[in-house]
């Protein structure tokens, strides 16, 4: 009812602004023509959901095909299916910026700017036009209250060699989660990779995504969180489990994970509508609030108990660096804790 | 005897001489089934003695001299001799218990070691990870209350947690073969025995263990291959402490970069243990000369446990409450609850995680669809083909007609991951891309469940005189058509049996189908080890509960049409 309204308003204004509306108007009709856009994501599964949701009430009759696993199997599946020639996705996104380096370079993505991701800071985005970061993820350590008083806790990285954390940790892995892909390449540029050899005699506990350290430790299965995704240990915290975030002064890595449409992708035009949303400040809000996260958006606000950005040491890492050293890291990782 | 000899010499003559214009359907049937083996099989040789430069044995002496890859094979062989070995103590003691003791609740312990067989060993895993993690599983925490100290009862995130959780959900396999055999051992020998003066552990010892070994040797090395084709289970107990076997080896191997020719150089020694284990099985259970063996005459009586009888009873209990009550109370536990740790009050109670599963997450509505759609077209295409093939080598209709039937068991020494390895390599490359739909998972299924529904389908043909058909063909009737009109209908209840196992095969099954799926045609099995990547307890037990419950009422409604029990009826 009410977008019917502002239709009728739009000849009125006569000024550049109504020249994008018409193609925003042009967008959408194309858009709803090919009827939904398949995603790619490595966002937890309740936020991806969440934007999906959010998505298909706006523009209804576009519907968003939500397609969730782990950064590296993402890549792993975009991979094989360009092998096979099938064309399915039409936008991916995962928190290893190194796959898009890839994927660029393989001439896989679509060129395409999406309008609200001109205002984001320069490393959110593609100086070619290519992709633009998402969200801002941070990996943090966390434990749980119940189980470990707060002066005992581990502050910092460092503290987490500590053998009395031995069998009480958890940690994500990089063959899977692009964070703690980002994580560990960011934690060996700052102490080598003698930290995680060291960090490895502690026998931690090995899960895959960077979102389940925080249901682990919610549990108290293992009591710390010797790395994951401060936004989802941050929502879990959130329903009401014992868990505390710790930002480790050394530095915290700063994850931006990127968003691109895929070059073939089968619903171009939905997929643009959908980049376009992504970076409107309406869904950058929408995961500042529901799902805690960061993002590149200036004007998005943030929870009060949420730290500021620019309060923290962050650790950014580069993107061709991590993805040169993709295979290398996952090999090392593996060397040292088995699996 | 008679009829078929003279029956099969006739049309083994005919189809030199004369056109039968069923032949079409025959050949078919059997080339169809060459090449589902052919093909993949093909593809992984092919792929694991070749890398860019052309034909090479790198990618062998790659995966043996590498210690990761040493590390899995050593890895998997101890865990699955110590699951073959479990399985076979219990599985052993339980089908003696069921057949030969006055045990009670008897048929309530059959019903129980069934559940244990159609429950997926992922799931079962799964379900101890909540159970036996070392602090936040449910049974250390009532050990902690009870002792008060601060000490876990048990890790299950270690080799012997996962040899303990495999072996719990590959006993029934030995289950069902001995007590097979001990329903067909007769009493005189133990009786004559009992005559001579030995009591009753003495009798055991010397007659009927021996009559039972090769049973017992059989049903080792039937639960050693289950363990050793086993995925789901080893990646969600091993990895998590930097545990890898062979097939979590493979899986890794298709990781980007994918390194297809080292995980086809990696399946071959896993295809030729299968296949030697198979052979030394069949040697073991055809050798066995023993008049005592295989005839229904002989008496059957029933051995006392006197006083022994209720601890006998606890004990079986206990065994049957760590395969089936304990991971059902967990799961159940789980759905219900806002944080499956916590106890279970109202604040914790909830039905979030169903509506979630069943109407918000896109993923599970596309997989609890496909895993049906892919259960009854796999089940229906799989009975069609395994009931046409059972007749060409029962009927002996076309030349060579015994060599299909290894052609239909030959699947049972390819590992659903190694399977799924080959038909990867096939199907993601022109002429054929089948890669990205649910075909490729139906051919894999239907290739997997081929020895089961072959093996019903021939058991049940074999059991059916031909003089009906024979009769139906002088009165003008085409071999299908006599088929379809005949022999098919006497054979029902066996083709339903097959269609059954069919069906719960294809739902559970993970192995295969953790290689092949692509987003649009995922199934249940994948969702629920994608979720548990991600931690989400909650939407795994309401996904593990749905498929729990479809199998049951699918088992039930077949046992009540067949009035039998399906799991000791089972080849």
């Amino acid at each position: 009812m009410r977008k019917s309204f502002y239709f009728l308003l739009f000849p009125l204004w006569v000024s550049p602004a109504s020249v994008s509306l018409a193609q925003d108007a042009a967008l959408i009709q194309a858009a709803k023509k090919e009827g939904k856009v398949v995603w790619y994501t490595s966002l937890a599964i309740p936020s991806s959901t969440a934007i999906a949701h959010a998505f298909r009430t706006k523009y209804a009759g576009v519907d968003v095909e939500v397609h969730r696993t782990g950064s590296q199997r993402v890549l792993q599946r975009v991979m094989q299916e360009a092998g096979a020639g099938i064309k399915n996705a039409d936008v991916i996104h995962t928190s290893d910026a190194g796959h898009f380096v890839l994927f660029k370079d393989k001439g896989m993505l679509m060129k395409y700017i999406p309008k609200g991701a001109e205002i984001f800071p320069a490393g959110f985005k593609d100086k070619d036009g290519f992709y633009f970061g998402m969200r801002a993820t941070l990996s943090v350590i966390a434990y749980n209250p119940k189980s470990v008083a707060e002066k005992d806790a581990p502050k910092t990285w460092k503290d987490l060699l500590n053998p009395k954390w031995k069998g009480k940790m958890v940690s994500a892995h990089p063959g899977y989660s692009g964070i703690i892909m980002t994580h560990v390449l960011a934690l060996v540029n700052l102490y080598g990779w003698e930290y995680f050899r060291e960090l490895a005699k502690n026998g931690l506990h090995m899960v895959q995504s960077a979102n389940d350290p925080a249901g682990v430790v919610a549990s108290g299965e293992r009591p710390v969180g010797a790395n994951g995704a401060e936004y989802f240990y941050y929502k879990t915290q959130k329903q009401g489990n014992p868990i505390k975030i710790i930002y480790p002064n050394e530095g915290i890595p700063l994850v931006v994970s990127p968003v691109a449409i895929a070059k073939d992708a089968p619903h171009p035009n939905a997929a643009k509508l959908f980049s376009e949303y992504i970076f409107a400040k309406e869904s950058q809000q929408l995961l500042a609030d529901r799902e805690g996260l960061y993002t590149g958006h200036p004007e998005v606000t943030y929870p009060a108990d949420k730290p500021k950005l620019k309060d923290l040491k962050l650790l950014s890492v580069d993107a061709d660096e991590l993805e040169k050293k993709n295979a290398e890291i996952k090999k090392r990782f593996v060397e040292f804790f088995g699996a | 005897m008679l009829a078929a000899e003279t029956s099969g010499r006739y049309w083994g003559g005919l189809k030199l001489k004369g056109w039968d214009s069923t032949l079409p359907v025959w050949v078919g049937a059997s080339l169809l089934l060459v090449l589902l083996m052919a093909f993949p099989l093909g593809a992984i040789f092919s792929t694991s003695v070749r890398n860019q430069a052309g034909l090479t044995f790198g990618n062998y002496a790659e995966v043996f001299t590498k210690p990761a890859f040493l590390t899995a094979i050593r890895n998997t062989i101890i865990i699955s001799f110590w699951v073959g070995l479990i399985a076979v103590i219990v599985g052993g003691l339980l089908g003696w218990l069921v057949t030969r003791t006055d045990l009670p609740w008897k048929k309530t312990v059959r019903a129980l070691v069934m559940a244990s067989f159609v429950t997926p060993p992922f799931l079962g895993a799964f379900a101890w990870t909540l159970l036996a993690g070392p602090n936040a599983g449910a049974l250390n925490k009532l050990f902690r209350a009870v002792t008060g100290g601060d000490e876990f009862l048990f890790n299950i995130f270690t080799m012997t947690g996962l040899i303990f959780v495999m072996a719990l959900y590959s006993f029934p396999y030995a289950f069902s073969m001995i007590a097979n055999v001990c329903e067909l051992i007769s009493s005189d020998l133990e009786d004559a025995a009992v005559i001579l003066g030995a009591n009753k552990l003495k009798t055991a010892w010397t007659i009927t263990l021996p009559l039972a070994l090769p049973a017992l040797l059989s049903g080792f090395i039937i639960a050693f291959l289950h363990s050793l084709s086993l995925f789901g289970a080893p990646a969600i107990l091993g990895l998590p402490a930097g545990i890898h076997t062979i097939t979590t080896q493979i899986w890794t191997l298709f990781q980007y970069p994918p390194r297809l020719e080292l995980a086809a150089a990696f399946s071959v020694p896993l295809l030729l243990a299968t296949m030697v284990l198979i052979g030394l099985q069949k040697r073991i259970l055809g050798r066995r000369g023993f008049s005592t063996v295989g005839g229904r005459g002989g008496q059957k009586r029933v051995v006392k446990l006197g006083w022994g009888r209720v601890p006998v009873f606890i004990l079986v209990l206990a065994i049957l409450s760590c395969s089936v009550f304990l991971p059902y109370w967990i799961l159940l536990k789980a759905a219900f609850s806002r944080a499956w740790a916590m106890p279970l009050d109202w604040g914790n109670f909830t039905v979030e995680n169903f509506s979630y599963v069943l109407f918000q997450y896109s993923d599970t509505q596309r997989a609890i669809l496909n895993t049906f759609k892919l259960g009854i077209l796999t089940a229906t295409t799989g009975t069609l083909l395994a009931m046409l093939i059972a007749y060409i080598t029962n009927r002996n209709i076309l030349r060579g007609a015994r060599y299909l039937s290894f052609f239909a068991l030959a699947p049972l020494v390819i590992p659903g991951i190694v399977l799924a390895v080959g038909l990867f390599i096939v199907y993601t490359q022109p002429p054929v891309v089948l890669y990205g739909t649910v075909w490729i998972l139906f051919i894999a299924f239907l290739t997997k469940e081929m020895p089961i529904g072959f093996s019903q389908a021939e058991s049940t043909f074999k059991s059916i005189h031909v003089e009906l058909e024979d009769a139906s063909r002088i009165l003008g009737a085409n071999r299908l058509v006599s088929l379809k009109d005949v022999t098919a209908p006497l054979a029902r209840s066996g083709l339903i049996a097959a269609w059954c196992f069919i069906f719960i095969g294809v739902i559970r099954e993970l192995s295969a189908a953790i290689l092949l799926f692509a987003p649009s045609s995922k199934v249940i099995s994948v969702v629920i080890f994608d979720l548990k990547e991600e931690g989400q307890v909650g939407a795994i037990s309401v996904l593990g509960i749905l498929l729990l419950a479809v199998s049951f009422l699918i088992i039930l409604a077949v046992q009540r049409l067949l009035g039998r029990d399906l799991v000791t009826a089972r080849e």
